[in-house]
């Protein structure tokens, strides 16, 4: 890329397309667009990954939101490329800047030699910045022209969307395309205004202050049989629940989990179910709990501090073994904490949360594609095993947006019906034998006795004792099923080196950048002998841990969460406990956003360099 | 809302086999001799047994307190939840499964105190369902503690000078909720408890049944104020019979709210009857007409479609 040494302004010029340019290759793009959250800066980097799916291209976002209400500073990252896009990168190759704040506080994030482009109509660069190339362009004012008039500078980030479609010669058929379908629903004079200020911005020779144009090479043919589908991870999630038959739950709102609720209340009467918004978050855990006695598939969810309230039924329910999905969509903690920032510091409340011994299943999607189908597993595992199984997310996987093939939902639908069969007269709700099913009400019980679900430590038969002998017995029972299940899981995915100087292990959203880390040290100059094991099933952890891990002379457990009071991070601490591996360690942080690709090559030389 | 068609749950369809007293008795009561729940536990086998819902669509859930082991003594699909939260547990059983019918029993800590909002809300929301709360004006099964209905003065181990704190009138929070049926009784008067009982288990929509009933253990006597063998007064509201006549304009209308809260205004032990009845729609109602809405609007699609329709927009 040029850098021009001094910034420049253009002005706006009939819509032209743009004259024979010479064309830059790139093989992926990191953009970076900041301004303030009403301006829409969400809805041009949603256009630009919908785009890139369609495209045959992989795309990755990255976005924050304010936590206030009336808006303000936002920014969204949209990563698009050929090869597979694993992170939101670390730094961006343009900087989109609306507003003088919006410069000063994202002019760092643009790598050296990068192109800044700004609003001239209310940002002033520093004329002595040599890094970047300037290029200004008063965005405001040639909206407002565009759109006429009375709908002010609403468009602004349209009249942006024009000018990248320029600049990477995106499809422009595509993009018309998506903003008729995406405004079209506002009205046809939204559709038409939108296409106005696009055609606007897509008309400005940006090409004469670039000096040149770009554009992302072709990503080879599809190696996939169902198209590409755009979405971010609540509503993967959201919809990941539908498939596996959840039909029922409750809930109460908390930031970054509301959306799930939200789409889940008006999408379940759709489909014949329920969703109650409860006036708390004891309430939607019991109220979920109460649809799972009568039968269903049901899902109660939260962010971190609803976690916490729902913890004693959580206790009622793997003491009385009834199936039941809980989401988390964590935050930073704790309290009310960095509500709107990402955080993996609730592990081990998922895992060890609630009172007495009280094992569950807790597993992490590692992207917003998993999100679909790590909620089928959490259908198929409380429905086997008949226990609460949490998912944790967070907010970073839940707010951005990827590409990922279409799930073959043929496939994957699942229906859950209340069993009513009449229950045999030898029928016993807690067997010592076998994995407790409860025989839901309405269900006729031959031996005319009916049977009484229960959080009193029980026999067999649901009776309430006080017996130790029980009580060990039925802790063992209730331990070994969840034994079982991780008997039965799946080897974690292995990605690198089988054996070598340093496993980097990760679980939820540090997957790309942990993978990225991995590749980038692999190859080069002087490569290392690395690994990157992520862990979707957290507990119970899947089989043969321990055995990988010697095969490395260093665990490098990365996770975004506080190395405590002991030194080590919440997995860490776990897979040190579980694995009793000296050469565990940890790199930590909890600056709430997600790892740097640097951050980790960071952190995996340090530990392997034995400091 | 389940997929099913099932009758709803208010009007019992009679079987062939009476459910009689011995079919529904289960494991023996461990209360203490005495103790006034054993009588509303009774009252429950005598209307199961006016009611004859089939066996198995009976479910009695409850709390955690002394009054709250009850579904262990009734033979019927139930459970034992944890302290205070049985109210939601048990809505979302009459919301996901219309064909049961949905009892409650709970004591005064367990529904006033730590459940107190759950109340708020179940009673707002108008669930289908019969919630007893068996109140004996202290924790029970924790061994004399205040509750949130023990009378000021009252000693209790949290308390051994005696109470502080005004007690709450359960009747005025109940009408003040939206509680579609509010009543009031005692456990000394097995007819009166019947009626109240059955008449909450006919109502269609949250019906609640506040029955004093004496902790024989920690807080003796506590109700004799409200019995006339012990030299008490257990006076009953008449309810209007719309006959015309001039004492008829003196009994109680129990759509009138503004003449229950009167009533729930009266000095202790005040008066025992319906307080208040109103037909409002039941959030089962009113849930299964926006599922029905939303079915139509999806012209009846399949789970499939639907969910092919949403990956479509996607894409
Ligand atoms: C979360 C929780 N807090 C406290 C308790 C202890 N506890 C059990 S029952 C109870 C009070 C019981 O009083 P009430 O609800 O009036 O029932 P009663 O025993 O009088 O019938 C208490 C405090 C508990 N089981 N769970
Ligand atoms: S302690 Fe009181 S409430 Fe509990 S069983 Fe005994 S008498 Fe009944
Ligand atoms: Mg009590």
């Amino acid at each position: 890329m040029v850098s021009p040494n001094s910034p420049v302004t253009g002005e706006a010029s009939p819509a032209t397309p743009p004259a024979p340019v010479s064309h830059t290759l790139l093989p992926d793009v990191v953009i970076r667009l900041a301004g303030n959250s009403q301006d829409g800066i969400q809805s041009i980097g949603g256009f630009l990954a919908r785009l890139a799916g369609r495209s045959e291209q992989e795309v990755m976002t990255f976005m924050t939101i304010p936590s206030t209400i009336s808006g303000g500073p936002s920014i969204f990252q949209v990563r698009m490329g050929s090869g597979e896009i694993l992170s939101a990168g670390d730094q961006a190759d343009f900087l989109v800047a609306f507003y003088q704040h919006s410069y000063d506080a994202h002019i760092n994030s643009l790598r050296a030699g990068g192109v800044l482009i700004y609003d001239s109509d209310h940002v002033t660069p520093n004329p002595d910045d040599k890094r970047f190339t300037h290029v200004g362009l008063a965005i405001t004012s040639a909206t407002i022209e565009a759109a006429g008039g009375t709908s002010k500078d609403k468009g602004k980030n349209i009249f942006v969307l024009g000018l990248i479609a320029r600049i990477f010669d995106l499809n422009l058929d595509k993009l018309r395309k998506l903003i008729q379908e995406r405004i079209g629903g506002k009205g046809d004079d939204a559709a038409r205004a939108a296409l106005m200020a696009f055609d606007a911005g897509y008309a400005h020779p940006v090409e004469n202050l670039l000096g040149h144009l770009y554009r992302l090479t072709q990503g080879g043919p599809q190696q996939q049989d169902r198209p590409t589908v755009t979405t971010d991870g609540n509503t993967a999630l959201t919809y990941g629940l539908l498939a596996a038959g959840v039909r029922y739950g409750a809930a109460y709102p908390i930031t970054p989990w509301s959306s799930i609720m939200e789409v889940l209340r008006t999408e379940l009467t759709r489909y014949g179910g329920l969703f109650i918004q409860a006036e708390d978050e004891i309430a939607a855990i019991s109220h979920a709990l109460g649809f799972a006695y009568g039968g269903h598939l049901a899902v109660t969810g939260s962010s971190g501090p609803g976690l916490s309230l729902k913890m004693e039924a959580l206790g009622w329910a793997g003491m009385a073994e009834l199936p039941l999905i809980v989401i988390n969509v964590q935050r930073g903690g704790p309290s009310t904490g960095m509500p709107t920032n990402v955080e993996q510091s609730d592990l081990l409340q998922a895992i060890y949360g609630s009172h007495g011994d009280n094992p569950r299943v807790v597993l992490s999607p590692k992207n917003v594609e998993d999100c679909f189908y790590i909620a089928l597993e959490a259908g198929r595992i409380a429905l086997e095993y008949r226990t609460p199984v949490i998912i944790l997310s967070d907010q970073a996987i839940a707010t951005r947006i990827e590409a990922f093939e279409e799930p073959d939902l043929a496939k994957h639908m699942v229906t859950v019906k209340p069993d009513l069969t009449p229950r045999p007269a030898d029928f016993k709700p807690y067997p010592f034998d076998g994995i407790s099913r409860h025989a839901p009400p309405g269900t006729k019980m031959l031996s005319g006795k009916y049977p009484t679900v229960t959080g009193l430590e029980h026999d067999e038969l649901g009776h309430p004792t006080g017996s130790p002998v029980l009580h060990a017995k039925m802790n063992a029972k209730r331990r070994e099923k969840i034994k079982k299940l991780a008997a039965s899981l799946p080897a974690p995915e292995l990605y690198g080196d089988p054996e070598g100087d340093t496993l980097v292990v990760g679980w939820g959203c540090t997957y790309g950048p942990i993978r990225e880390a991995v590749m980038r040290l692999r190859s080069g100059d002087a490569p290392m002998k690395l690994a990157h094991l992520h862990l979707r099933h957290l507990s119970p952890l899947p089989p043969g841990l321990a055995e990988t891990f010697r095969r490395y002379r260093h665990i490098a457990v990365a996770e975004i969460n506080d190395e405590g009071i002991y030194g080590y991070g919440q997995l860490a601490m776990l897979l040190r406990a579980a694995c009793a591996n000296p050469a565990i360690r940890s790199i930590c942080k909890t600056d709430g956003l997600t790892y740097k690709i640097g951050e980790i090559i960071a952190g995996i030389k340090k530990i392997s360099a034995g400091s | 809302m389940s997929n099913e068609s099932s009758p709803t749950a208010t009007v019992p369809a009679p079987v062939n086999l009476p459910l009689n007293k011995k079919a529904l008795t289960a494991d023996h009561p461990t209360w203490c001799p005495g103790c006034g729940d054993f009588a509303i536990l009774n009252v429950y086998y005598r209307v199961l047994e006016k009611l004859q819902i089939p066996h198995e669509n009976i479910v009695t859930f409850a709390g955690i307190g002394c009054s709250s082991r009850m579904p262990y003594f009734v033979n019927s699909h139930g459970g034992h939840y944890i302290h205070g939260r049985a109210l939601p547990f048990a809505a979302a059983i009459s919301l996901g499964r219309p064909d049961v019918k949905v009892f409650a029993f709970g004591g005064d800590g367990d529904g006033f105190s730590i459940g107190g909002n759950h109340l708020t809300h179940a009673a707002r929301k108008n669930t289908n369902m019969t919630y007893v709360i068996m109140d004996n004006s202290v924790y029970g099964l924790t061994k004399k503690q205040t509750s949130p209905t023990s009378p000021v003065g009252f000693k209790s181990k949290t308390d051994p000078t005696g109470a502080l704190d005004r007690p709450i009138n359960p009747m005025r929070i109940l009408l003040n909720s939206g509680a579609t049926f509010v009543a009031r009784s005692h456990a000394a008067q097995i007819a009166h408890m019947t009626d109240m009982l059955e008449r909450a288990a006919r109502h269609n929509g949250f019906a609640v049944v506040e029955i004093l009933s004496e902790c024989v253990e920690f807080f003796e006597g506590a109700f004799d104020g409200a019995v006339p063998r012990k030299g008490g007064k257990f006076e009953t509201i008449e309810l209007k019979k719309n006959d015309g006549t001039p004492e008829d304009a003196l009994r109680h209308d129990p759509t009138d709210e503004v003449a229950a809260f009167k009533l729930a205004g009266l000095d202790w032990p005040g008066k025992f009857g319906v307080f208040y009845q109103h037909q409002r729609p039941t959030k089962n109602e009113l849930e299964a007409g926006l599922v029905a809405r939303a079915r139509e609007k999806t012209k009846n699609a399949s789970d499939l479609a639907l969910m092919q329709g949403t990956f479509a927009k996607m894409r």
